[in-house]
C-alpha cells in the first residue's frame, strides 16, 4: 500500500532538475564521527548541489540527524565529538583551521524539529538575527522582517501582532516563525531537522509548500521520518542506516527503484 | 542549464569569508578568560580561608608563641654573645622589625624585658606553672595538675596571670552540643523527610515542603533568643534540672537549626529513589508505609547518612545559638551541665584579646581545627551524595 | 472477577504498623511545624504590642530603655552591609554560574573542583568566616593599604562597615552561584541552540538569550543571599559591628550597629531582662519581617518562574 503510495507521489512531481554541471555546492568527503569511542558516523561521502532540496532519511540513530549538524558544525557544541574527513561548502573546507564557525552558521541557517522561538515579541525573534549581523536602522529592520514574514508565509496571519509574544502562535505558526528566523539573514543554506515531526497534517502541508516555494532561494536539506514527505518534497534522497550512507539518488529513483535491498525494505515499510 | 560559476553568484556574505579564522573575536576571547577566571573565585576564597586563618594559627602550630611568665633573661650586658636569630625571638620581634631597630634600640628593649621579669608578682616565682608555656601542644591536648589543684584536669582559663588554654574542654563543649542537637533532630527531620516524600499526599506535601524549609529562614540569633527567653523555662519545667541554661537546652536549639538541613536533603534523597521500585513494591500489594520503609528508606540510606553528616557540619559550626544559651567552660560529659563550645569561644573571647598574641594565635588555631572538622565532613557528605546519586542513575 | 475484588478489598483489614508509623513520621512532620508556629506566634504576640513608628525610626540614647531607644541605625546598618554585599557577591556569584553552565566541560577536573569549592564554601561555620575576615580583610589586606596610603593612623586595618559586607558576600556566594546555576540549567537548550545556529556568537546568547530568560533566577539568588546575610551574626561580630555608636554610619570604613546583633546585645547583656523584654520583642520581630519577607518574595518569584519555564516547554 505504502509503497504504491509513495510511488503516486513521486509520478505527480515535476521532473528533477537536472544536477548542475559544475562542481557540487556541498561535498562531503569520508566523513566518520565519534562520540567518544562510539563511531556514529561511517565514511560518508555525499555530494549535495545548489537550490535542491535533499533529504536525509533512515530509522532513528541512522546518523542522518548527526550529520545534518555538521554542516553548520552544531556538533562542536558537544564535548567529546571528534570528526574525520572533509566538508566543503563552496569549495571551502568548513573545518578548516582558519574556519569562524560564527561566519559559517550566518550561511547556513537551521530549523529544528521543536520549534523554538525565542520568548519575546514575533517581531524580536526575526529581528535577532539581523540585529547580530549589524542591522541597526529601523526602516531596513522593518522592511527585512516583513519580507521575511511574507516568504515563510506567516505575514498575514501575524502581521496585526507583530509585537506580541511569539509564544502565542500555535505549534505550526512558531515552525514558520523559526523558518523565517532563518531566511531573515539570508543564508545559503537551509538545514532542516524534521521540522514537522511535531505538527499536525495540517500545519504539515503548509511547510511542504514553504520548502518548495524556498527552494527557489535557497538550498535546503532536511531531515525526515516520514517517507511521503521526502518524496513530495525532495529533490534528491539519501538513506541511512546505522551511521552508513546506504544510497543517494534521485527522489523518484530511491522511492521507485532503489538498488539496494536494504533501501527498498524501509521505503516499503518492511523496517524503520 | 549552463553551468554558472559559484563566484559569480550574487550572494549576500561570500564564502570566502568563513575564512577570517576563529581567533578573530578578541572580544569574545577577553570574555571568556574573563569570566573563566572569575569562575575561579569560589577555589581561591576557600583557599585564602585556609592560607590566612592557618597564617595567623602558625606559631601556635609550630611551638613558637610562649607565654611563660617568668622566662630566662638575657642580662643586656651579654647581648653581643647571643645571635640575631635567638635575640629576636627573644625580643618577641619579626625579623624585618629585628632588621630595623639600631643598637641603642636594641639595647633598651633587653631592658625593658628586664624590667617586665622584674615585675612579676613575688608569689608567682615560686610557682612551677609560672615556667611553664602553655601554648605547648602538650598544655593544649592534655590534662595538667595545675598548682592548687589537686588532681590534673583540663582547664580553659585564658584570662589570668598563668593562662590556661586546655582546648579539650571546649572540644567536649562542642561535640556534646552538637550530639544532643543531632540526636533530636535527626529522628525528627528524618520521620518528616519519609511522610513527605512517600506517605502525604500531593497536595500536603507542597504545603508542608515550603513550610519546613522555612525553618531555616529564622536567623540563628532569633533561634537562640528563643531558646534563651522561652524554650530555656519550658525545659527546665518539663525536665526539673539545676541550671536553667545549659548543654541540652543549647543542643534542642541547634536541633531547630539543623533539622531543615537534615530534612531537605533526606527529603530529596528519598525522592530521588525511581518510582519504579516503589510502584513494582506497591502492585506486589505492599502497603504504602511497607513500601517506604522496606523498599524506599533501604535504597536511600547513603542520602540520609549524608543528611546527617552534613547536619553535623552545620551543628558544630553554629554559633549565636550556643554563644546566647550556654558558654561557661566546664569540662563536663553531663548534658545538664553548661559547655562551650568552639565557635562561642571564638565569638565570644575575639573581641577581648591582643592582636598578635598567644590567646589570639590560639582563637585562630581553633578556627583552622572548625574549618577542617567541617572541610572533612563536608566532603564527606558531598561524597556520599554523588555515590548514591550515580548508582541510581546507573552509573558507577 | 470476584477474586479480584476480595483482593482488593484487602485495606479492610486494619494494618497497626502502618497505621502506626505513618502515624509516628506524621507526628514528627507536625512537631516540626509546631516548633516553627510556636517561634512565630511567640515572637509576634509579644513583639507586636511594643512596635511603633516611634521605635523603628529613633536613633537611641540609651539602648536598654524602652522611651529612649530605637532601632534605626541597627536597620540602617544591617541594610547598608547587605547592600554592599550584594554589589560584589552577585556579579562574581553570576559570573561563576555562567561559567559552570555555559561554558566548562562537564567533565573536566577544574569545574569539579570548582564545584568542590563551592560546596565547601557553603559548608564553612560563618564564625570561620569572621575569623577569615579579620586575618584576611583586615589585618593583611586593610593593614598594607594603610601602609600604601601612608595613613598616619588606622583607617582601613580595622573593623569596618567594608570588610563586613565582603565577608558576607564571601560567604553568601555559594546561595548566588546555586540559585543561578539553577536558572540556567532551567533555560531549554533549544533557545542557545536557535541563537548559536543563527550566527551568535557564545556571548552574545548569553548576553541576549540566556540572561534575560534567567533574570528571576537571578534574582532569587540574590534576595535568598541577602535573606541569609541579614540574619548572621557571627561573621560581623570581628569585622565590623558595634555595640553602640552615636549617629550613623559615614563612610565604608565606620563601624555600624546590626540588627541581629542588637537582638544579642540585649538578651545577653541587659541588667534588667524583663525591661528590655518589650525591646528585644520588637528588635526580633523587625528583624524577623525582614528576613521572612524577603524569603517569602524569592519562593514567589521562584514559583512564577517555574511555572513560566513549565509553559515554555
Amino acid at each position: 500500500m505504502a509503497e504504491t503510495l509513495i510511488q503516486k507521489i513521486v509520478a505527480q512531481q515535476a521532473p528533477a532538475a537536472a544536477p548542475a554541471a559544475g562542481a557540487p555546492f556541498i561535498r562531503i568527503e569520508d566523513v566518520s564521527l565519534y562520540y567518544g569511542a562510539s563511531k556514529a558516523l561511517k565514511n560518508i561521502s555525499l555530494n549535495l548541489d545548489e537550490k535542491v532540496v535533499t533529504a536525509f532519511i533512515g530509522p532513528s540513530g541512522c546518523g542522518k540527524s548527526t550529520l545534518l549538524r555538521c554542516l553548520n558544525r552544531m556538533n562542536d557544541l558537544i564535548d567529546n565529538v571528534r570528526i574525520d574527513g572533509c566538508i566543503k561548502i563552496g569549495g571551502h573546507d568548513i573545518y578548516a583551521g582558519d574556519v569562524d564557525v560564527i561566519e559559517l552558521r550566518k550561511r547556513v541557517g537551521m530549523v529544528f524539529q521543536k520549534s523554538n522561538p525565542f520568548p519575546k515579541s514575533i517581531y524580536e525573534n526575526v529581528a535577532y538575527g539581523l540585529r547580530l549581523h549589524g542591522m541597526k536602522s529601523k526602516s531596513d529592520l522593518d522592511a527585512a522582517v516583513e519580507q521575511s514574514l511574507r516568504s515563510s508565509a506567516l505575514w498575514d496571519e501575524v502581521k496585526d501582532r507583530l509585537h506580541s509574544s511569539a509564544l502565542g502562535l500555535s505549534g505550526g505558526q512558531q515552525q514558520r516563525l523559526c523558518i523565517a528566523r532563518a531566511i531573515a539573514i539570508k543564508p545559503d543554506i537551509i538545514l532542516m531537522d524534521e521540522p514537522a515531526s511535531a505538527l499536525d497534517p495540517i500545519a504539515t502541508s503548509r511547510i511542504e509548500e514553504l520548502i518548495l516555494e524556498l527552494k527557489k532561494d535557497f538550498t535546503i536539506v532536511i531531515v525526515t521520518h516520514n517517507m511521503q514527505q521526502a518524496a513530495r518534497i525532495s529533490d534528491q534522497t539519501a538513506f541511512f542506516y546505522i551511521g552508513e550512507l546506504i544510497e543517494f539518488g534521485p527522489t523518484a529513483k530511491i522511492f521507485t527503484n532503489p538498488s539496494q535491498k536494504r533501501t527498498e525494505d524501509y521505503v516499503t515499510g518492511r523496517f524503520g | 542549464m549552463t553551468p554558472e560559476p559559484k563566484s559569480e553568484q550574487p550572494r549576500p556574505h561570500g564564502w570566502i569569508g568563513i575564512h577570517r579564522g576563529h581567533k578573530a573575536r578578541p572580544v569574545e576571547w577577553l570574555a571568556e578568560k574573563f569570566i573563566f577566571l572569575v569562575s575561579l573565585s569560589a577555589i581561591a576564597m576557600v583557599l585564602l580561608i585556609f592560607l590566612f586563618v592557618a597564617r595567623e594559627a602558625m606559631p601556635v602550630f609550630f611551638g613558637e608563641a610562649n607565654t611563660a611568665l617568668i622566662q630566662p633573661t638575657i642580662p643586656v650586658a651579654e647581648l653581643d654573645k647571643h645571635s640575631p636569630a635567638e635575640l629576636q625571638r627573644y625580643l618577641d620581634l619579626t625579623p624585618e622589625q629585628y632588621k630595623s631597630v639600631d643598637h641603642d634600640t636594641l639595647l633598651a628593649l633587653m631592658q625593658g624585658k628586664l624590667d617586665e621579669q622584674n615585675e612579676v608578682p613575688e608569689n608567682f616565682r615560686k610557682d612551677a606553672d609560672a615556667r611553664i608555656n602553655t601554648t605547648e601542644w602538650k598544655y593544649l591536648l592534655q590534662s595538667h595538675q595545675w598548682s592548687g589543684y589537686d588532681r590534673p584536669e583540663y582547664i580553659w582559663q585564658p584570662v589570668g596571670q598563668i593562662k590556661k588554654f586546655n582546648i579539650i574542654p571546649l572540644i567536649v563543649g562542642t561535640l556534646k552540643v552538637t550530639l544532643i542537637g543531632l540526636l533530636f533532630a535527626v529522628p525528627l527531620a528524618v520521620g518528616a523527610a519519609i511522610y513527605v516524600s512517600q506517605l502525604a499526599r500531593p497536595r500536603v506535601r507542597e504545603v508542608v515542603k515550603p513550610v519546613i524549609e522555612m525553618l531555616s529562614g529564622i536567623p540563628s540569633v532569633v533561634v537562640g533568643f528563643f531558646a534563651l527567653l522561652v524554650l530555656a523555662t519550658v525545659l527546665q519545667k518539663i525536665f526539673g534540672y539545676q541550671t536553667r541554661l545549659n548543654a541540652f537546652v543549647a543542643g534542642i536549639a541547634l536541633g531547630f537549626a539543623v533539622i531543615p538541613v537534615i530534612f531537605s536533603i533526606a527529603e530529596d534523597a528519598l525522592t530521588s529513589v525511581p518510582r519504579a521500585y516503589t510502584q513494582a513494591a506497591l502492585a506486589l500489594g505492599a502497603s504504602r508505609w511497607q513500601t517506604a520503609w522496606q523498599i524506599v528508606l533501604p535504597a536511600a540510606i547513603p542520602g540520609v547518612f549524608a543528611a546527617t553528616v552534613l547536619g553535623f557540619g552545620r551543628a558544630i559550626g553554629e554559633t549565636m545559638i550556643v554563644l546566647m544559651v550556654c558558654s561557661a567552660s566546664v569540662m563536663s560529659w553531663s548534658i545538664f551541665d553548661s559547655a562551650r563550645s568552639i565557635t562561642t569561644t571564638i565569638a565570644a573571647e575575639m573581641g577581648e584579646v591582643v592582636a598578635g598574641g598567644p590567646h589570639y594565635r590560639i582563637l585562630f588555631l581553633l578556627g583552622a581545627l572548625l574549618f577542617a572538622a567541617t572541610f572533612v565532613s563536608n566532603m564527606i557528605g558531598d561524597f556520599v551524595i554523588h555515590r548514591f546519586k550515580n548508582k541510581l542513575e546507573g552509573k558507577r | 472477577m470476584n477474586g479480584t475484588q476480595a483482593r482488593h478489598f484487602r485495606a479492610d483489614k486494619f494494618d497497626f504498623w502502618s497505621f502506626f508509623f505513618s502515624g509516628l513520621t506524621g507526628l514528627a512532620t507536625l512537631f516540626i511545624i509546631g516548633i516553627l508556629v510556636t517561634i512565630l506566634v511567640n515572637i509576634i504576640y509579644n513583639g507586636w504590642s511594643s512596635l511603633s513608628w516611634h521605635f523603628v525610626s529613633t536613633i537611641p540614647t540609651d539602648l536598654f530603655n524602652m522611651k529612649t531607644t530605637g532601632i534605626l541605625p541597627m536597620i540602617v546598618g544591617t541594610t547598608i552591609r547587605v547592600f554592599v554585599m550584594t554589589i560584589f557577591v552577585i556579579p562574581v556569584g553570576v559570573i561563576t554560574a555562567i561559567y559552570l553552565t555555559e561554558y566548562a566541560p562537564n567533565t573536566s577536573l577544574i569545574t569539579r573542583v570548582i564545584r568542590a569549592a563551592v560546596n565547601n564554601l557553603a559548608g564553612v561555620p560563618s564564625i570561620v568566616f569572621g575569623l577569615f575576615g579579620l586575618g584576611f580583610f583586615i589585618n593583611f589586606v586593610g593593614k598594607n593599604m594603610d601602609l600604601l596610603l601612608h595613613n598616619p593612623t588606622s583607617v582601613w586595618g580595622r573593623p569596618a562597615l567594608i570588610w563586613a559586607a565582603l565577608t558576607l558576600a564571601v560567604m553568601t556566594l555559594p546561595v548566588v552561584i546555586v540559585a543561578t546555576e539553577e536558572s540556567l540549567k532551567a533555560i531549554p537548550p533549544g533557545l542557545r541552540e536557535a541563537s548559536l545556529a543563527l550566527g551568535a556568537t557564545k556571548l552574545e546568547t548569553i548576553l541576549k538569550i540566556v540572561l534575560p530568560q534567567a533574570l528571576p533566577g537571578i534574582l532569587t539568588g540574590g534576595i535568598l543571599a541577602v535573606s541569609r546575610a541579614a540574619g548572621e551574626v557571627a561573621p560581623i561580630l570581628l569585622t565590623g559591628v558595634c555595640t553602640y555608636m552615636v549617629g550613623l554610619p559615614h563612610s565604608p570604613t565606620d563601624q555600624f550597629m546590626d540588627l541581629g546583633y542588637h537582638v544579642f546585645i540585649l538578651s545577653t547583656q541587659s541588667n534588667d531582662i524583663d525591661a528590655t523584654r518589650p525591646i528585644l520583642y520588637a528588635t526580633v520581630l523587625v528583624l524577623l519581617m525582614l528576613t521572612f519577607a524577603l524569603n517569602i518574595v524569592a519562593i514567589l518569584i521562584r514559583a512564577r518562574v517555574r511555572k513560566k519555564l513549565r509553559a515554555l516547554g
